[in-house]
């Protein structure tokens, strides 16, 4: 499934990284421990956050994720909009919170484990 | 009468000139609290690997293990570097810094031990994984420090035959 459809069906609020949301997403990750992503993400994961600082585009970026969805009205802060952009990395906001975001997008994504 | 190199030969020369091409050798200074610039040396490091047609595995390990080096430098030394050598069959990787040192390095290896002040952990580090993680993603991995001096991490990750080049 690709990531335009998840940001359609969860209305989501694309704020960088438009044109990349044809990419495949595989599976999905939550946490705000940095080095846990870093071990446990895989390509293609989204990735669901509370984490807001520009260290998240990195991550994001070395471990080939799909993009970052920032969880409960989280905002990126300034710097961290301007990375991903520059890196062209999807950041995608929600006023769920990351219980509801990773079942809606467990369901999505895994409807015969649902 | 006039003859080629045997096949054996010609996939040995054409190995030989390939991987003369994956050969490279560079060094990547860190600033000492500079998170604004954390994980651009990684970056990098994986742009590097990708051009040289390293396989996309062996590339994501050694993007953990370059990110979590820098992510120590950047939160716990004055200064640092990575340096980065990739040879035929593997990858060596060092992370040099000048900082405090460890006193206990079997304590710091432990999973969650982790000397870190609230300002790292509030950006989601800290948490006592970045060591491990190194280790678990290298073949080959050895730590060494001197209180007051600075602590060198070295790690080789062999490259598979099919990703090597």
């Amino acid at each position: 499934m690709n990531l335009e459809t998840i940001v359609q069906a969860l209305q989501l609020d694309v704020k960088s990284g438009r044109d990349k949301l044809g990419v495949e997403v595989r599976g999905g990750y939550v946490g705000d421990l940095l080095s846990d992503v870093m071990a446990n993400g895989r390509e293609g994961d989204l990735w669901i956050t509370r984490q807001i600082h520009q260290n998240i585009v990195a991550v994001a970026s070395l471990k080939d994720l799909a993009g970052i969805i920032l969880v409960r009205g989280a905002e990126p802060a300034a710097d961290t909009l301007e990375k991903a952009v520059r890196e062209n990395i999807p950041l995608l906001t929600s006023n769920l919170p990351a219980f509801v975001m990773a079942g809606r997008i467990y369901q999505m994504i895994c409807p015969r484990n649902a | 009468m006039k003859r080629g190199l045997s096949a054996p030969l010609r996939k040995w020369m054409a190995h030989v000139s390939v991987c003369e091409k994956c050969s490279y050798e560079n060094s990547f200074p860190i600033d000492g609290g500079n998170y604004d610039n954390a994980g651009q040396v990684s970056g990098k490091i994986k742009t590097i690997l990708k051009d040289m047609g390293i396989g996309n595995n062996v590339v994501r390990m050694v993007a953990v293990i370059t990110y979590e080096s820098e992510i120590n430098i950047v939160s716990y030394a004055r200064q640092g570097m990575i340096r980065l050598h990739v040879l035929p069959e593997h990858i060596e990787i060092e992370a040099v810094d000048e900082g405090p040192g460890i006193s206990d390095i079997h304590l710091a290896m432990q999973q969650g031990w982790s000397t870190a002040t609230d300002k790292i952990r509030e950006m989601g580090f800290g948490a006592g994984m970045g060591l491990n993680n190194i280790r678990n993603f290298s073949d080959i991995f050895h730590i060494s420090s001197d209180v007051g001096s600075g602590t060198r991490l070295k790690m080789i990750i062999h490259i598979q035959q099919e990703q090597n080049c």
